[in-house]
């Protein structure tokens, strides 16, 4: 993995990726409601790192699985581009999913009964412009472990996989969800600098939940949550190297 | 990429899917095992009935002219008449003291049998003009180990003669023969013997008559109308009533055969591919919610519903494919085992041994959607998981306190207890279907050895409870009630009891049945009427005794009437009142007191035969005065008849009984072992239980 220390730049498209307006999400167990989402507005740059910080329950997780179109929005709106997602059937946001969006969870999520390329491969066969699996893996360097099942990589090697099957249908843009939750900070400075590659080389649009205020400093911007609201949206002048970054 | 994921769950849980598909595949083994020889005997009944022309009506009659042939044949819709000589004798068999007897069945004086043809195994057919030649059953000839030329003693009218056997042959009517007075096949005491016409008939003053006629119908006329055009012709020359092909001894039986292995194919099957199906559903279930992240991560990459619901349900096909290929295999394999069995039983002298297409793709369609019902509604959950709960680890599984705990019995159990408890009642639907699938082993365990003992059973009933008696002559027509001081006098009788058997019709609104009406003293102590409880009643002075099996055909209970038809001599009707409903497990039988019976008949006091008791010291003197009695047409051994009846229930049985405890094995191992798995799997914490101290006992 080399090259990866090359300074930032700050690429902002003219039309914004993401756009939503008043979204609302309530969850229901029971008697109980839960106001994950209270009109939230918020515009997502092409090409942009945006570093979603909060803490638990804040909304960033609800936010996050709306966009990528895992869940749909009690109230609002939300834009991908020009599509109204809020329109789309059960089929036309598994659609959506399939073109657009690159997903990497906390707990990597791979099939345990694929191999490393088989799990890339996963998601290279459904794809219309896909890279090959083993560019995907050498892009985060992993090209000796193909391979490999799950259970014989480490937590690290785990989600570099994942991110490889995220990025290798070239999606416009990939989704992160606290993707170095699991992982100790060495293992997860090798992990952020594959997703500031990804965004630097092939332009991808990135959101990024985090607990951690340090590692938010990636970002171009950082959204900060608090009780399903957004409490402050701030550019970032200078996005720091993930190798600078410690916690 | 994802059918590669499935062959690695698969090579995962091979162990649990070869389970299931065990149980699966024994159902439709016994399914494809019963109805392939269910069509095997049906094909090969058919196609022997056909070659060798079975009769579709069939008449007995005391003495009637030849040229009633000629009217018989003029009935509208018959296609051939077959009037023959029929006669029952008594053997003397070289080498063998007691009594054979034998049916004499006359051949036509040229060419071959019009109906009832024979298929001559070896030798063949008496010569016209040679009197003494005969052609015996198969089942005989083997039992006694008879080639051509050897002889045989018989009682014919009075005179012994000697028979030389010049060929072997086997028919369609007496594919199951059993002797009169018995239960069971007997081939050493009783046989078929075919002679020429004119030797027969001369001898029983039958020359240019007949007691005997079968005749074949065209298709598509009804036989009930023949039968009772048939009835009016013989009615003036003492038919005893003609009857349809299912009435006939040998055809009720084979026909019986074959419903049974429909039922078995109805009936059995469904507990396997129940228990299948359910198997399924937990265990698929079970994969869908350890792999629901998985799940979750495929529809968030972009996979429809409808492929990740293919993707578990090609698991489920697998299962059946493989279960429908071993089954289907097992299957036909068996049913070849069971044709050769039933071949053997019923003496087919051609067995069509076939697999059959139909039968196949009916068990493929039965397994297929068997393992529709049990993986589609797990399936179904799987499809419909929101792709969001691959961002979320599952919560744990709700438990609530239930009534164990508001009785106060949690308290007395400590926490492993608990948990067991905790972990049956929080899913009491798949719990009580586990101790249902497990019940249904056992079940078919219970049922298959009851048989074992149920056959013990009937033996005690039948041979010491009911009839007790040694020996029971039947004569060749009734006799005064005086013969009986003869019979008494015959050597090494001991006790002598009588009884009148009269062929007749019952009918009861619009069903019917025939059955002989066995008339006994009102106190017996060899012949004994056994009510439900198997206690010997006394036969009431009024009124008929059916047996259960009787009164439940014809729908009929203590008090109601039934009409009974008299089909000989005098053929008087009346309606009885029936008295009683009695046990018997062999047969159909319906009794009343004798005098009443004769009274019915409007005869003096007559008797059709008698049951002994007899000494067995002198019993080689009576063997031979009963042999050279010509009044006594048929001797029924009872003591001889429970060997053979043990034998031929023991072959059949045994092999029943291995096959049901097999499959009832597959059936406790597949529930056992996948609940089993189920149980670990889902307490994966177990390490943990391990961890806080609990050891593993």
């Amino acid at each position: 993995m080399a090259d990866l220390d090359m300074g930032v730049a700050t690429p902002t498209g003219t039309l914004p990726t993401f756009r939503t307006r008043n979204l609302t999400k309530v969850y229901r167990t029971g008697d109980v409601e839960v106001h994950a989402l209270r009109g939230v507005d918020l515009d997502i740059g092409e090409s942009e790192i945006v570093a979603l910080l909060g803490p638990s329950g804040s909304g960033k997780s609800s936010l996050l699985n709306i966009i990528g179109g895992l869940d749909t929005p009690s109230d609002g709106e939300v834009f991908f581009r020009d599509l109204n997602l809020t329109t789309l059937s059960a089929a036309g946001l598994t659609r959506y999913r399939r073109d657009n969006v690159g997903f990497v969870f906390q707990f990597y999520n791979l099939i345990p009964s694929l191999t490393a390329r088989e799990n890339v491969e996963l998601v290279t066969e459904l794809a219309k412009n896909p890279m090959r699996p083993e560019e995907a893996l050498d892009l985060v360097d992993l090209s000796n472990r193909l391979d490999h099942f799950p259970a014989q990589l480490s937590g690290g090697e785990q989600q570099r996989v994942a991110i490889a099957r995220a990025v290798a249908k070239r999606p416009k843009v990939l989704l992160c969800d606290e993707p170095t939750g699991a992982l100790d900070s060495e293992t997860g400075v090798l992990v952020l600098e594959v997703i500031e590659r990804v965004n630097r080389e092939l332009g991808t649009t990135c959101a990024l939940i985090t607990h951690n205020a340090s590692i938010a400093a990636m970002g171009d911007r950082i959204v900060r949550f608090f009780d399903g609201q957004i409490a402050s949206d701030v550019r970032n002048a200078s996005r720091r190297p993930p190798r600078e970054i410690e916690w | 990429m994802l059918d590669r994921k499935m062959l690695r769950d698969l090579r995962r849980l091979w162990s649990q899917v070869l389970a299931i598909a065990l149980v699966m595949a024994s159902g439709i083994a016994v399914f494809v095992m019963a109805l392939t020889t269910m069509r095997n005997l049906e094909e090969t009944r058919d196609a022997y009935y056909e070659r060798y022309r079975f009769p579709d009506v069939f008449a007995h009659v005391k003495r009637a002219p030849e040229s009633l042939v000629a009217r018989l044949a003029a009935i509208p819709g018959v296609n051939a008449v077959a009037p023959r000589v029929v006669v029952d004798v008594n053997l003397d068999v070289p080498g063998m003291s007691e009594p054979a007897s034998a049916r004499l069945v006359s051949l036509p004086r040229r060419g071959a049998p019009l109906l009832n043809d024979l298929f001559l195994q070896v030798g063949r057919l008496p010569a016209p003009r040679a009197p003494d030649e005969m052609v015996a059953a198969a089942a005989f000839a083997e039992a006694h180990a008879l080639q051509t030329g050897d002889a045989i003693g018989a009682i014919i009218n009075g005179r012994k003669r000697t028979l030389t056997m010049v060929g072997i042959a086997q028919s369609p009517e007496f594919l199951y023969t059993i002797p009169p007075g018995t239960l069971m096949p007997d081939n050493r005491h009783f046989g078929i013997l075919w002679l020429g016409h004119d030797a027969l008939a001369s001898a029983y003053d039958l020359s240019g008559a007949f007691n005997d006629v079968s005749l074949s119908v065209q298709r598509g006329v009804p036989v009930d109308d023949v039968i009772a055009a048939v009835d009016r012709l013989l009615a003036p020359y003492g038919g005893i009533g003609a009857y349809a092909r299912k009435y006939q001894t040998s055809d009720f039986f084979l026909s019986g055969e074959i419903d049974e292995l429909k039922l078995m194919a109805r009936s059995i099957p469904a507990i396997f591919l129940a228990v299948a199906a359910f198997l399924l559903n937990i265990v698929v279930s079970r994969l869908i919610a350890t792999e629901r992240e998985q799940v979750g991560l495929l529809k968030a990459v972009g996979y429809g519903s409808t492929a990740v619901g293919l993707h578990y349900l090609k698991l489920v096909f697998v299962v059946v494919l493989v279960a429908t290929v071993v089954g289907s295999a097992v299957g036909t394999y068996l049913a070849g085992v069971m044709t050769n069995i039933y071949g053997e039983f019923f003496d087919f002298p051609l067995l069509l041994k076939q697999v059959h297409g139909a039968v196949l793709s009916l068990a493929i369609t039965v397994g297929v959607v068997a393992g529709l019902v049990g993986g589609v509604t797990a399936v179904w959950r799987a499809v419909q998981l929101p792709p969001a709960e691959a961002m979320r680890s599952p919560a744990p599984t709700a438990y609530y306190k239930g009534w164990f705990d508001f009785l106060g019995i949690a308290r007395l159990l400590r926490a492993p207890g608990r948990m067991v408890i905790r972990h049956l009642t929080r899913w009491p639907f798949r719990s009580a279907l586990t101790s249902l699938g497990i019940a249904m082993a056992v079940a078919l365990l219970v049922s298959a050895l009851h048989w074992l003992d149920s056959i013990e059973m009937l033996i005690e009933v039948q041979f010491e409870r009911q009839a007790r008696q040694d020996i029971t002559l039947t004569f060749v027509e009734p006799l005064s009630a005086s013969a009986m001081t003869d019979v008494a006098a015959l050597p090494g009788v001991l006790a002598v009891e009588p009884y009148r058997a009269v062929p007749t019709m019952l009918r009861a609104g619009h069903r019917s049945r025939r059955e002989a009406i066995i008339g006994l003293r009102a106190v017996n102590d060899l012949s004994r009427v056994l009510d439900t409880n198997l206690r010997p009643i006394v036969l009431p002075k009024q009124g008929l005794v059916l047996s259960s099996t009787l009164a439940e055909a014809l729908a009929v209970s203590a008090g109601d009437i039934v009409s009974v038809e008299v089909l000989e001599a005098r053929r008087t009707r009346a309606d009885v009142r029936v008295a009683e409903v009695i046990e018997s497990y062999v047969g159909a039988p319906a009794y009343m007191e004798i005098a009443t019976l004769n009274a019915l008949l409007r005869e003096g006091p007559q008797i059709s035969g008698a049951n002994l008791i007899v000494d067995g010291f002198k019993i080689d003197a009576l063997y031979d005065r009963i042999k050279t009695t010509p009044m006594i047409a048929g001797t029924a051994l009872l003591s001889e008849a429970v060997r053979p009846l043990r034998e031929t229930l023991a072959e059949t049985i045994t092999i029943m009984v291995t096959f049901y405890v097999g499959f009832a094995s597959v059936i406790a191992f597949g529930v056992v072992y996948n609940s089993a798995r189920i149980s670990l799997s889902e307490r994966a914490r177990v390490g943990c239980d391990a961890g806080v101290g609990f050891l593993a006992r």
